[in-house]
C-alpha cells in the first residue's frame, strides 16, 4: 500500500511539474519534451489504476505520434518564439485568478465526492475480476461487441482527419520533374529502338 | 495519506486541467503552446474518466477514454496541418495575425 502511494505521489508530482513547465517554458521544443514526460507519468498513473491498455495506448499514440508531430512542427516553422511571449506577464494575474478559482471549485467537488451505496449496482459494464481476464481482453470484449459502431465511428474520424491533414498540407509545385509511369509504359520498342548496321573499323 | 482514493486522482486531474487553462491565458499569442495546453486538458479529462472507471468498477469509462484519445489525436493532426498551411501563407503563427476572416 505504501509503495503504491509513493508511486502515485511520484507520478502525480512529476506530471504536475511537467504541466507547469509546458506552459511556462521559453523554448517550445522544451515545452514539447516536458509534454512527453507528462504523458509518460500519466501513463504511470493509469497503470496504478489498473488501466494498462490505456497506459500503453497513451504512450504509443501521444508520445509516439502526437508529441512527435508537435516537435516536428515546432522545429519546421521558423518563428521567433520570444516575440510570441510578449503578453506573458500581462495576462499572468487574470489567468492566475481564474485558474485558482477553477482549481478550488474542482478540488472541492472532487474531494467531497462520495458514492451512493447503489452505484455499484447500476454499472452498465462491470469490470470483470482481474484474475479472470486482463484489462486489454476485457476492453476488447466490450469494444468489439457493445461499442462496435462507436469504434467504427472513431475509425472514420481518424480517416477523415488523415485525409484532411493531407489535403490541407499537400501542394502542387510547378517545375518539378516527376516520373510519369503512364508515359513510360506506353512507349513501344518500335519507336525507340533502332537497329544500325555498323561498318567494321568505323564508328557510327 | 497512504490510502490513495478517488479524491487524489481527481485532484491531480483538476490541477492538470487548470494548468491547461492557465496555459491558454499565458500564451495568448502562441498557437502551438495553446494546442499543447488543450492536450494537457484532454489528458486531465482522461485521468478523470479512468479514475471513475476504476473506482466505480465500470469499464465504460475506459472505453470512453479511448474515444477521447482518438478525437484528441485527430484534433492535433488537423490543428497542426492548419497551422502549417497558415504559416506558409502568412509567415507567422501569432494569434493576433489570424484575422483574415474579419471575425
Amino acid at each position: 500500500m505504501v509503495v503504491q502511494a509513493l508511486a502515485f505521489y511520484l507520478f502525480a508530482a512529476v506530471t504536475v511539474a511537467c504541466g507547469v513547465m509546458v506552459i511556462t517554458a521559453r523554448n517550445p521544443v522544451h515545452a514539447v519534451l516536458f509534454l512527453i514526460l507528462a504523458f509518460f507519468n500519466a501513463a504511470g498513473l493509469f497503470v496504478l489504476q489498473g488501466a494498462e491498455f490505456l497506459a500503453m495506448i497513451l504512450v504509443i499514440v501521444y508520445v509516439g505520434a502526437v508529441a512527435v508531430l508537435f516537435l516536428f512542427v515546432v522545429m519546421m516553422l521558423d518563428v521567433n518564439f520570444a516575440e510570441l511571449r510578449a503578453g506573458f506577464a500581462k495576462y499572468l494575474p487574470i489567468g492566475a485568478v481564474i485558474s485558482l478559482i477553477l482549481l478550488v471549485e474542482l478540488v472541492l467537488l472532487g474531494a467531497g465526492w462520495a458514492f451512493n451505496s447503489e452505484t455499484a449496482v447500476i454499472a452498465s459494464s462491470p469490470t470483470p475480476p482481474a484474475a479472470d481476464v486482463h484489462n486489454t481482453e476485457a476492453l476488447g470484449m466490450l469494444l468489439y461487441t457493445k461499442y462496435v459502431y462507436l469504434f467504427q465511428g472513431a475509425g472514420m474520424i481518424l480517416l477523415v482527419a488523415m485525409v484532411g491533414a493531407i489535403v490541407l498540407t499537400h501542394r502542387v509545385r510547378a517545375g518539378v520533374k516527376r516520373q510519369r509511369i503512364g508515359d513510360q509504359v506506353a512507349r513501344s520498342s518500335k519507336d525507340e529502338v533502332k537497329v544500325v548496321k555498323v561498318q567494321t573499323g568505323s564508328g557510327i | 495519506m497512504w490510502e490513495i482514493g478517488l479524491a487524489h486522482y481527481l485532484t491531480v486531474a483538476a490541477i492538470l486541467f487548470t494548468l491547461g487553462l492557465m496555459g491558454i491565458f499565458l500564451n495568448r499569442k502562441n498557437v502551438i503552446v495553446i494546442l499543447m495546453s488543450i492536450e494537457l486538458m484532454l489528458l486531465a479529462v482522461n485521468i478523470n474518466l479512468v479514475s471513475f472507471s476504476t473506482f466505480l468498477n465500470d469499464l465504460v469509462g475506459q472505453i470512453f477514454a479511448i474515444f477521447v484519445l482518438t478525437v484528441a489525436a485527430a484534433e492535433a493532426a488537423i490543428g497542426l496541418a492548419i497551422l502549417v498551411v497558415y504559416y506558409r501563407n502568412r509567415a507567422s503563427i501569432a494569434v493576433d495575425d489570424i484575422n483574415a476572416m474579419k471575425g
